[in-house]
C-alpha cells in the first residue's frame, strides 16, 4: 500500500536494463513524462481532520501524507480498505487508487475523546 | 422459570407490546448438557444497553437524567423477574475528565442497584473505557472480560472497547480460544460484547477491528448467539450459523446503518416520547420450542 518513488524508479531501471537502447530511450521518455502521484497532506487534531473533504479522480493514484497534531488518531476509509494510524511527530503515507466514483466516508477509528464520534470527512471521487 | 405463558400474557395485557423476535438462542438445550444430567429449566434474562449516563442534549433526550431510572422501574415492574440483567456497555457517556468519569460510573452503579434483580453482569463500552483502557471502569465493575455459567449455558463477556482502536487484542483472543477449547462442540454459548464482532457498518465505526478472529474461534461451536449494543437500535444478523442481536439504547436511537450521511442521533419525537428506546428480554425454553427475544419500551408505554 505504501508508495515509494525511489522503488518505482528502481523497478523502471531494472526493466530498462533488460531492453535494447532504442526501447530504453522510448520507455525512458514515457517515464519522464508520467506525472508523479498527487500528494495530499492530511492532519488531525481533536476532533477534526484537515481537510475534511478530499476530491479525487477515479483511477488516478494519490498519496495521503497523514500526521496528528495532538494525540494518536486513526485514518480509516473503509470503502477503499485504506487505513493508517496518525501519530504525532511522524508522517504515515498511504498510496491508493480510487476505483469507484461517489462520496465515501473516512473517519477516525481510534477513540480520542468526547468529540470522537463526530470526527469524520468525505472523499469525493469523480 | 415455570410460567412463561403467564408472563407473556401479562406483557400483552399490560399493553407493553414488545416486539417478539423468535429465533434467538440456538440449540437449547445442548445435548452435552443433557448427557451431563444438568437440570435445565426455562429462564430469561434482560439486556439493557447504552444508557450513556451523563449525556446532555435536550433536543435528543430531554429526560436524559431520568430515562435510566425509568428502565430500572420497567424491569422491576415485570411480573416475573429475570434470572439476571446484563448491561452491554456505554453505561456512561464519555468525558475527558477522569474525575467526572468516575462520578458518572458511581451514579450509574447506584441507580442500577435499585433493580430488584441482584445478579447483574456488566461490560464496558468505549465511552466508559477507551480513554483510560478501562481503568476507571474496573474500579467499579471489575474485569472487563470474563465468563459465567447459568442453567447449563456458558456465557462469555468480551471487551472490544478498552483498546481505543476497538481491538480484542492477542491476549484476550488467546484467552477466548482457551475457554472455548474447554467447552464441548455443542455447548450452548452466549457471547456478550459492546461492539458488533462483525463488520456491520465500518463507515460509522460499527465493527471490531479484529472481531473476525473471535468469530472464527466461535465458528466450530454449533450453538452460539451474540448479544451486543453500540448501535442504539435493534438489529439481527447472521455470520454463518451465529446470530448477532443488537439492542436498543436507553438514551437516544441512531439511524439505520448507512441510511443517512452522518451517524447523528435521531431527534426526540415529541409525539412519541422515548420512541426507539428500550430493553429486551431473552427467554430460553426447553427442547424444541423456539427461544424468544422480546423488545420492550423503556417507559412501559
Amino acid at each position: 500500500m505504501e508508495i515509494n518513488h525511489q522503488r518505482r524508479q528502481f523497478l523502471a531501471g531494472t526493466t530498462l536494463a533488460g531492453l535494447g537502447v532504442a526501447a530504453a530511450t522510448v520507455t525512458g521518455l514515457a517515464l519522464a513524462q508520467q506525472p508523479a502521484d498527487r500528494i495530499i497532506k492530511i492532519t488531525s487534531k481533536r476532533f477534526e481532520f484537515t481537510p475534511n473533504r478530499i476530491d479525487l479522480k477515479k483511477n488516478q493514484p494519490v498519496v495521503f501524507e497523514l500526521t496528528a497534531l495532538d494525540v494518536t488518531m486513526g485514518f480509516n476509509a473503509p470503502d477503499f480498505h485504506v487505513r493508517a494510524d496518525m501519530v504525532p511527530g511522524t508522517v504515515s503515507r498511504i498510496r491508493f487508487t480510487p476505483d469507484k466514483a461517489g462520496e465515501f466516508t473516512f473517519l477516525c477509528d481510534i477513540f480520542c475523546g468526547s468529540g470522537h464520534e463526530d470526527m469524520s470527512g468525505t472523499i469525493v471521487v469523480t | 422459570m415455570g410460567n412463561n405463558l403467564k408472563r407473556r400474557d401479562f406483557l400483552k395485557l399490560a399493553g407493553l407490546g414488545g416486539a417478539v423476535f423468535a429465533s434467538g438462542l440456538a440449540g437449547w438445550p445442548g445435548a452435552a448438557a443433557a448427557q451431563a444430567g444438568i437440570a435445565h429449566d426455562d429462564f430469561f434474562f434482560v439486556q439493557l444497553s447504552d444508557s450513556h449516563w451523563g449525556f446532555e442534549g435536550a433536543a435528543i433526550n430531554p429526560d436524559a437524567h431520568g430515562t435510566l431510572q425509568k428502565a430500572v422501574a420497567a424491569v422491576n415492574s415485570l411480573a416475573q423477574q429475570p434470572d439476571f440483567v446484563v448491561f452491554t456497555g456505554d453505561l456512561t457517556h464519555t468525558t475527558d475528565n477522569p474525575v467526572e468519569r468516575r462520578r458518572r460510573l458511581s451514579e450509574f452503579k447506584d441507580i442500577t442497584a435499585q433493580l430488584k434483580v441482584k445478579t447483574l453482569h456488566f461490560l464496558p463500552g468505549e465511552h466508559d473505557a477507551a480513554l483510560d483502557n478501562g481503568k476507571a471502569y474496573r474500579e467499579f465493575f471489575g474485569d472487563t472480560h470474563y465468563t459465567f455459567d447459568h442453567q447449563g449455558l456458558h456465557f462469555i463477556v468480551l471487551d472490544n472497547v478498552s483498546d481505543p482502536a476497538a481491538k480484542l487484542g492477542d491476549a484476550q483472543l488467546a484467552w477466548l480460544a482457551a475457554d472455548l477449547e474447554s467447552q464441548p462442540a455443542d455447548a450452548r454459548i452466549v457471547v456478550f460484547a459492546h461492539r458488533p464482532l462483525f463488520d456491520l457498518y465500518p463507515q460509522w465505526d460499527w465493527a471490531t477491528t479484529d472481531g473476525a478472529r473471535a468469530v472464527a474461534l466461535l465458528m466450530p461451536h454449533a450453538n452460539v448467539t451474540v448479544f451486543y449494543g453500540h448501535i442504539h437500535q435493534e438489529n439481527h444478523q447472521m455470520t454463518g450459523h451465529i446470530a448477532h442481536h443488537a439492542a436498543q439504547s436507553l438514551i437516544f436511537p441512531l439511524p439505520a446503518p448507512g441510511s443517512q450521511a452522518k451517524r447523528t442521533p435521531l431527534p426526540w419525537d415529541t409525539t412519541q416520547p422515548y420512541h426507539g428506546l428500550g430493553f429486551r428480554e431473552v427467554e430460553t425454553r426447553r427442547r424444541d420450542l423456539p427461544d424468544l427475544i422480546t423488545e420492550l419500551p423503556v417507559n412501559g408505554a
